[in-house]
C-alpha cells in the first residue's frame, strides 16, 4: 500500500498538501482543476519533487528520499516516452536494463511485451516511423516488463483522439490486472474515470483528497468538484 | 517543474572545468611570475601595447560599421544563392589565417591583382603590409562574423512588426527609427566588442601582415621577445599585459554578446513592405554584391594560385600536412573530452561556469598559453620535444568556448525532454551517455568537432613558438615559404591546407548529421 503521511509537496510559489492511503491492485484516476497540483502530485510519488514535509511510504518502507530510478513507479508523462533514435524493442529494453546489455531470455521478455500491446510486426521500427497510437502502445509495452507495482500515468494519451484513448485506458487497466499493479491516472473526463477508475483522487483547493469510490463521487460531487464539472 | 535531481551526474564536468581552469590560471600565473616589471617597460612596449589598441579598435568600427548594411540588405532580399552566401558568411571562422592572409596578398598585395591594373594606368602598387594591412585582415575575418550577428537580430524582430509598420504606412526612414535603430543599439555593442577582443588576441595576421616597429602588436612582442632574444623575462611582461587587456576585452564582449552568431534560421528572409523603392534594391544589391566579392575574391585567388603552386609541394609540405591532420585528431580528441562534460555540467546548472569558461578562452591567447606552458615545462622536460601536443592541447583550450556554446543549448533540450524519462528509467552514468546522449547529441557534436579540427589544423598560434627548424604543421611550413619568397610553392602548401581544413570540418560535421535521428 502506498501512504501519503501528511505530505506537503512544494512546487515554486505552489503548495499540495496529501494526507492519503492508495489502496493495492486498484485503478484510481486524479482529478480536479487545472493548476490544482495534479501532476504535482504524480512527481512527488515518482520522485521528481522532493517532498518538503511528511512522509511517503511503501508497504512500509520510506521511500521519501529515493531516486525516481529506485522507487516502485513506472510513470508516463505527458509526451517524450519514447527515444527516437532507438528503435521500439530498445525502447521496451530499457524497461528491464537500462544499458541495453539484453541476454537472449530479456529479449524474449521485450518481443512478448511488444506482441502483448499489438506490436508484434513493429519490433526494429523508430516511433517516428509508426503512429500515435503505436508510441502509446511501445510504452506501455515497456511499463509492463518494468513490472513496477504502481503505474503513474499523467495524461499519456492526451493527444490521441477519444476512442483511441478509452481503447489505450482499457489496455491499460487489462495489463495492470495482469500484473497486479496499482494505476494512478491523471485525467479530465469524468467519463473516463467511470470507465476504468475504482476510485477517485480529488485535487482541489491545494489538497489531495483521500480516494473515494468512483461512482459515489461523481454521483454526489462535492463543491470544489462540482464547479470543476459545471 | 523543479526536478529534484537531474540525471547527468556533473562531477566529470566539475573536473573538466577545474582542468582548464588551471590549466590557464597555471600558464597565467607562470608567466606573471617570471614577468620582470623591474624593467619596466620600454617605448618599444608602448609601441606594441598603442598599436594592439589602435588595429583592434579600427578592425572593430570598420568591421561592424560595413556590416550593418550587408545585413540589412540580406535580411530583406530573397535572390538566388542568398543560401550559399550566408553560409559562406561561416566559413572565415574555420579559414586558416595563413591560407586568408595569402589571399589578401594575392589580391591587394604589391604584386597582386589590384597593384597590377593600377599599374596598366601608371598608378604605384598598393602594399599591404603594416596598420592597414592588419585592418584589411581583420575586417576580412569579422566582417562576416559581425554580419551574421547583426542578421540575427534582424530576423529576431517578429514578423508582426513589419507587417504593422506596412498598415501605418511605414517608409524605410520610419522603419529605421522605430524598429532597427532599437535592434542595432542593443547588437551592436556586443558584436562590437567580440570583434574587439578578437582582434586584441589574434596573432597569425599581425605575425604575417604587421612587423617592424610601427606594427607590432603586444602578441608579436611575445613572439619575438622569445624566439628572437629568448627573453622569457621580458615575454612574461609582455604577456601580463595581454593578459590584462584581453581579459577586460572578453569580460566585456561576454557581458553583451547573445549566441555567438551560431544560432539557425539566417535562412530565413523577412517580408518587408517598407522597402521597394527602386534606389533601396539597387542599393541592397550593390551592397551584397561588394560583400561577396570581398569574401570571393580572395579564395578564389588562393585556389588559382594554389593550382599553380600544387605540382612544387615537396616532401616537407606533405610531411606537415600529415603532421598537421595528427595534431588537429589529437586536439579534436581532448576538446570533446573537455567539452562533453562541461557541457553537460552546464545544462543542469545555473549560469556562471559558462560565463567563467568563456572568459578564460576568449582572454587566453595562444602565445601567453604557449609562454606559460614553456615557462612550466622548460625545467622539467626540452619543451620543443613537446611541440606537438603542446599544440594540440592549447588549440583544444582555444576551441573549447566555441564547442561548449554549441553543445550547451542541445543538451539542455536533451536534459529537459527526456531527463524524467531517463531517471524514471534508471539510466545513469555511461549508460546515460551511450544510449540517450551522444545519439541525441550527434549533429552539434559533429559541428564543434568540425570546428575544433579545423581551427587546429589551420592554427599558427603556439606551434611557431615551439617548433624547432626540423618539424612544422602545415600553417607554419607554409609560413616559412612564404619567409623564404616561394610564394608559389607556398600557394600550393595554401590550397592543400584549405583543402584539408575544409574536409576535416566537412567530415565531422556530415558524420554527425549522417543517418542522424530527429
Amino acid at each position: 500500500m502506498l501512504k501519503l503521511d501528511k505530505v506537503t509537496v512544494q512546487n515554486g510559489v505552489f503548495e499540495l498538501n496529501a494526507d492519503l492511503q492508495v489502496p493495492t491492485q486498484k485503478v484510481l484516476a486524479v482529478i480536479g482543476p487545472s493548476g490544482a497540483g495534479k501532476s504535482t502530485l504524480l512527481n512527488a510519488i515518482a520522485g521528481f519533487l522532493p517532498v518538503s514535509r511528511g512522509r511517503i511510504n511503501w508497504r512500509g518502507t520510506d521511500i521519501s528520499d529515493h531516486a525516481p530510478g529506485a522507487r516502485p513507479v513506472a510513470m508516463l508523462f505527458q509526451d517524450n516516452n519514447l527515444f527516437p533514435h532507438l528503435t521500439l524493442a530498445q525502447n521496451v529494453g530499457l524497461g528491464l536494463r537500462p544499458d541495453l546489455k539484453l541476454s537472449a531470455t530479456q529479449k524474449g521478455i521485450v518481443s512478448r511485451a511488444l506482441d502483448r500491446v499489438g506490436l508484434a510486426d513493429l519490433e526494429e521500427r523508430k516511433p517516428a516511423a509508426v503512429s500515435g497510437g503505436q508510441q502509446s502502445r511501445a510504452a506501455l509495452a515497456r511499463v509492463l516488463v518494468q513490472n513496477k507495482p504502481l503505474i503513474l500515468l499523467d495524461e499519456p494519451f492526451a493527444a490521441l483522439g477519444p476512442a483511441l484513448r478509452v481503447t489505450m485506458l482499457n489496455l491499460v487497466s487489462e495489463l495492470a490486472t495482469e500484473t497486479g499493479a496499482t494505476v494512478l491516472m491523471v485525467s479530465h473526463a469524468p467519463a473516463d474515470a467511470r470507465l476504468i477508475a475504482d476510485q477517485i483522487i480529488l485535487v482541489a483547493d491545494e489538497k489531495a483528497h483521500a480516494p473515494v469510490a468512483t461512482a459515489e463521487l461523481l454521483d454526489n460531487p462535492p463543491a470544489a468538484l462540482r464547479d470543476y464539472l459545471g | 517543474m523543479a526536478v529534484r535531481s537531474v540525471a547527468v551526474n556533473r562531477v566529470p564536468g566539475f573536473g573538466a572545468a577545474i582542468l582548464v581552469a588551471a590549466l590557464v590560471l597555471g600558464t597565467l600565473l607562470a608567466v606573471v611570475l617570471r614577468a620582470e616589471s623591474g624593467r619596466g617597460l620600454g617605448p618599444a612596449d608602448w609601441s606594441a601595447v598603442r598599436f594592439t589598441i589602435a588595429q583592434a579598435l579600427v578592425s572593430a568600427v570598420l568591421s561592424v560599421a560595413l556590416a550593418v548594411p550587408v545585413a540589412r540588405a540580406l535580411s530583406r532580399r530573397a535572390f538566388r544563392g542568398r543560401y550559399v552566401l550566408v553560409t559562406l558568411l561561416g566559413a572565415p571562422f574555420i579559414l586558416p589565417v595563413i591560407v586568408a592572409v595569402l589571399g589578401l596578398l594575392t589580391v591587394f598585395g604589391r604584386n597582386g591583382w589590384i597593384s597590377q591594373v593600377l599599374g596598366l594606368a601608371g598608378l604605384p602598387p598598393l602594399s599591404v603590409y603594416g596598420f592597414h594591412g592588419v585592418v584589411l585582415a581583420h575586417v576580412f575575418f569579422n566582417l562576416p562574423l559581425a554580419t551574421r550577428l547583426i542578421l540575427q537580430g534582424w530576423q529576431d524582430i517578429p514578423a508582426e512588426r513589419f507587417r504593422l509598420a506596412a498598415q501605418l504606412g511605414f517608409g524605410a526612414g520610419d522603419t529605421a527609427r522605430v524598429l532597427e535603430r532599437p535592434m542595432l543599439a542593443s547588437i551592436l555593442p556586443g558584436a562590437f566588442a567580440l570583434v574587439f577582443a578578437i582582434c586584441l588576441t589574434s596573432f597569425a595576421v599581425a605575425l604575417t601582415l604587421g612587423g617592424g616597429p610601427k606594427a607590432t602588436t603586444i602578441e608579436l612582442a611575445i613572439y619575438q621577445a622569445f624566439r628572437f632574444d629568448f627573453d622569457l623575462g621580458r615575454a612574461a611582461l609582455l604577456a601580463s599585459l595581454q593578459i590584462g587587456l584581453a581579459g577586460i576585452a572578453a569580460s566585456v564582449a561576454l557581458r553583451f554578446s547573445g549566441s555567438g552568431g551560431f544560432g539557425a534560421g539566417l535562412d530565413r528572409v523577412m517580408p518587408r513592405w517598407d522597402a521597394n523603392a527602386h534606389w533601396i534594391r539597387t542599393q541592397d544589391g550593390m551592397v551584397i554584391l561588394l560583400a561577396a566579392l570581398f569574401l570571393v575574391v580572395p579564395l578564389v585567388a588562393v585556389v588559382l594560385a594554389g593550382v599553380r603552386g600544387f605540382g612544387l609541394i615537396g616532401y616537407g609540405v606533405y610531411y606537415a600536412a600529415f603532421l598537421s591532420i595528427a595534431v588537429a585528431m589529437f586536439s579534436t580528441t581532448i576538446l570533446l573530452l573537455l567539452a562533453l562534460p562541461l557541457a553537460a555540467t552546464i545544462a543542469v546548472s545555473r549560469r556562471g561556469l559558462v560565463e567563467i569558461v568563456g572568459v578564460l578562452g576568449l582572454a587566453a591567447s595562444p602565445l601567453v598559453l604557449g609562454t606559460g606552458l614553456f615557462i612550466i615545462l622548460f625545467p622539467i622536460v626540452d619543451p620543443f620535444a613537446l611541440a606537438l601536443p603542446v599544440t594540440a592541447l592549447v588549440n583544444a583550450i582555444l576551441a573549447l568556448p566555441f564547442a561548449v556554446r554549441i553543445l550547451v543549448p542541445g543538451l539542455r533540450d536533451v536534459v529537459k525532454s527526456f531527463g524524467p524519462l531517463a531517471q524514471s528509467l534508471d539510466l545513469r552514468g555511461w549508460a546515460l551517455w551511450r544510449i540517450v546522449i551522444l545519439p541525441r547529441m550527434r549533429r552539434q557534436i559533429g559541428f564543434a568537432a568540425g570546428l575544433g579540427a579545423a581551427l587546429s589544423m589551420g592554427d599558427l598560434g603556439v606551434i611557431a613558438l615551439f617548433a624547432d627548424p626540423e618539424m612544422a604543421t602545415l600553417p607554419l611550413q607554409m609560413y616559412r615559404l612564404m619567409g623564404a619568397y616561394q610564394m608559389e610553392a607556398a600557394a600550393g602548401a595554401g590550397l592543400l591546407l584549405l583543402m584539408l581544413s575544409l574536409a576535416l570540418f566537412w567530415l565531422f560535421d556530415q558524420g554527425g548529421r549522417w543517418r542522424a535521428e530527429t
